[in-house]
């Protein structure tokens, strides 16, 4: 059985051992470029003691299988891994990896911000902070909207809908 | 027909997590909301128009023309803030 390329969970992951399974037996992997999300002690001024995590069982992973055939379709990759968080999690926790091998380097770091940039703006998932002042919602930001339209894809998601 | 229609985040705290909605045959994404917001109350404030929402049919992001079949899964969700 093929490993999974997708994965939403509450665990922790660990990202050496994520890359290691990704190109494993694959000798034409000549890159690897991952990225790791992780939860801060600050947003926007406010201090955040502790977070919440909350998706769409389902959708979620069918968004995410979708972008990463996107990415399989648009750069020259051998392989993508994403690994969502959800539940409860504390600053410096790890919320997300994205993981992507290719032949050359060029295809793989763009790959990468490519799953992210989508995964920001279309992946149904919501933060809900705690702070001092009490919990509240995240705002989707306008700048994550344009990350995605520089590779010629509307958002519709903090902005206006196209 | 009847549709189900599921809330999540805000969304989800105002009005659960979901619930069965009666609509005429060909109704679409709109006119589920508007009936939603019909009832008033806690439906009209959450499903507000003018207000950031966005919306899922089957689990796909659609917009508001979108068509909705007897046992479809509609969605209702305020803008996505993961990764």
């Amino acid at each position: 059985m093929a490993a999974p390329r997708v994965t939403i969970q509450t665990a922790d992951f660990d990202l050496g051992a994520e890359v290691a399974a990704l190109r494993a037996g694959d000798p034409g992997v000549g890159a690897v470029a991952s990225f790791v999300g992780t939860v801060r002690d600050r947003n926007g001024g406010q201090g955040v003691q502790a977070m919440e995590l909350e998706h769409y069982p389902g959708m979620t992973e069918k968004a995410i299988e979708a972008m990463i055939d996107a990415a399989l379709q648009r750069f020259d990759i051998r392989a993508a891994r994403v690994i969502h968080r959800v539940g409860a999690l504390r600053p410096l926790d790890q919320i997300v990896l994205v993981a992507v091998t290719s032949a050359h380097r060029g295809a793989a770091f763009q790959a990468c911000e490519f799953l992210m940039d989508y995964l920001k703006t279309q992946a149904p998932f919501w933060k809900k902070e705690h702070t001092p002042e009490g919990a509240c919602w995240v705002d989707a930001r306008v700048s994550d909207d344009a990350a995605l339209a520089r590779w010629g894809i509307a958002a519709g998601n903090a902005g206006p809908a196209p | 027909m009847k549709v189900r229609v599921r809330y999540f985040a805000s969304i989800r705290e105002a009005l659960g997590a979901g619930e069965t909605l009666e609509l005429p045959a060909d109704a679409t994404v709109a006119l589920a909301r508007a009936t939603l917001i019909e009832r008033g109350g806690a439906h009209a404030a959450a499903l507000a128009h003018g207000k950031a929402l966005r919306h899922a049919l089957d689990q796909v992001l659609c917009d508001e023309s979108a068509r909705l079949a007897e046992g479809a899964e509609l969605a209702f969700f305020p803008p996505v803030t993961g990764g």
